[in-house]
């Protein structure tokens, strides 16, 4: 993933580009497999690699162009990266170590959910148990973003260009 | 690209099977990974696929736009409309247990349609989306 | 520190390490390169850096995918799932409208470089900018 992603930083032809970030996509929907998400990695492949793509490659079709060769050296850019790296492997040192059981991740609702699934809601992917039933308003604040984004794309593009010409 | 064969032919194969399994997601989604949106993006993804192969034209005889509008408000009102059903049954706005005979049923009945309101909405966006860049004509300069 | 424990230390941080690595060349994308679709693909790198910071936490060693079955006992923590599963979907609705806009800009200025846009803007009105 990380030479994807060197790579993709580094190419000026935006089809490549596009085409790298779908690869990008599928690969990190290989790694959340590998960390039990399934439902998450199912999502991530098809929104990421499907969706994504496919709306890029329009765009890029309406605008048609290649990157322009930066002007000046990316020094600034890079020091400024360098200073944030700096700092967030400073922060996230004192997280708890990968597959601690005694995370406070681990500790206050999750038990609760896997626990008490049979009595309460008795549904066997607790995923979508907690997404649709324990957590459902955020569920519909969601439903509502995604509606409100697709009237916000029919806003912008309305006038169909063609039809005026 | 309607012209080449073996897109065509290969097109006609998978669709079908790829709106199956659309749906077996959807249906699914509570015995195994699955649920609303991914089952929303896979419907969204076969019809793209029918209008990459086809052409834009074909694709809006088959889901013509006034469907696809329409459906992006009716997946969030059926949502909404789940929640009014609790108040109107008795409990607290989006409460489950109070819609069937026992609070078990009434939470498989309040999922199962939250999880479709949530498909066609997805599916609904995507589409639109899709069929508002795809149909832009491009501007010379 | 003995150099024994900070060595264990380091392997147990290495999925931040990852993270961080995909944060920061999604944040250089967005601010050193100029062309617009571009910097939409260094935001949504980002994005999924997130979604790793999220996840990777959660994951128990010896544990299973969070759907209750009567083989397994130890599930890794359905939580973080949740959260993220939101969060895809509303990047992609971010992602569809900063789409939008950049075939509105490429409309109206005909370009989609940063330091052209900018060059366009600062000259005085006149007959180069279309509607």
């Amino acid at each position: 993933m990380a030479a994807t992603v060197v790579v993709l930083a580094r190419n000026r032809n935006l089809f490549a580009v596009i085409v790298l970030s779908g690869a990008y996509s599928f690969l990190m929907a290989t790694v959340l497999m590998a960390m039990d998400a399934v439902d998450v990695s199912m999502t991530e492949a098809s929104v990421g690699a499907g969706i994504s793509t496919v709306l890029f490659l329009s765009a890029l079709f309406l605008c048609d162009s290649e990157e322009a060769r930066p002007l000046h050296r990316p020094w600034m850019p890079l020091a400024v990266a360098v200073a944030v790296v700096g700092l967030l492997v400073y922060g996230t040192w004192g997280l708890p170590e990968f597959s601690d059981p005694n995370a406070p991740i681990h500790k206050h609702v999750a038990p609760r959910y896997l626990n008490e699934m049979k009595n309460e809601v008795d549904v066997p992917n607790v995923v979508t148990a907690v997404l649709a039933s324990y957590r459902g308003y955020d569920t519909l604040g969601e439903v509502t973003v995604v509606f409100t984004a697709g009237a916000g794309v029919l806003a912008l593009l309305r006038r169909r260009r063609k039809d005026r010409r | 690209m309607k012209h080449d064969l073996i897109l065509r032919v290969v097109a006609k194969l998978l669709i079908p099977f790829i709106l199956l399994f659309g749906l077996y997601v959807q249906f699914h989604g509570d015995f195994g990974p699955g649920g609303g949106f991914q089952a929303g993006v896979i419907l969204a993804a076969a019809v793209i696929f029918y209008a990459l192969i086809f052409g834009l034209a074909d694709a809006r005889n088959v889901v013509p736009e006034p469907l696809v509008e329409s459906m992006m408000a009716i997946g969030v009102l059926v949502y909404a409309g789940v929640g009014v059903a609790g108040l109107l049954l008795g409990g607290n706005y989006l409460d489950y247990f109070v819609l069937g005979r026992d609070p078990i049923a009434g939470q498989h009945r309040g999922i199962f349609w939250v999880e479709v309101g949530v498909a066609i909405t997805v599916s609904g966006v995507m589409l639109k989306v899709f069929y508002m860049f795809a149909g832009r004509g491009k501007v010379d300069q | 520190m003995s150099g024994a424990a900070f060595l264990t230390s380091l392997g147990g941080h290495v999925t931040y390490f990852i993270t961080i690595f995909l944060m920061i060349a999604g944040l250089f994308i967005v601010i050193a390169r100029g062309n617009l679709i571009k910097k939409l693909v260094g935001l949504s790198i980002f994005q999924t850096s997130v979604y790793l910071l999220y996840i990777a936490p959660g994951k128990l060693v010896g544990g299973t995918a969070p759907i209750l079955s009567e083989a397994f006992t130890v599930y890794s923590n359905p939580l973080p799932h949740v959260l993220i599963l939101t969060a895809i979907v509303v990047g992609v609705a971010t992602l569809a409208l900063g789409l939008a806009l950049v075939v509105r800009i490429r409309e109206a200025y005909g370009c989609i470089e940063e330091d052209d846009i900018l060059n366009l803007d600062a000259e005085p009105e006149d007959s180069t900018q279309q509607q």
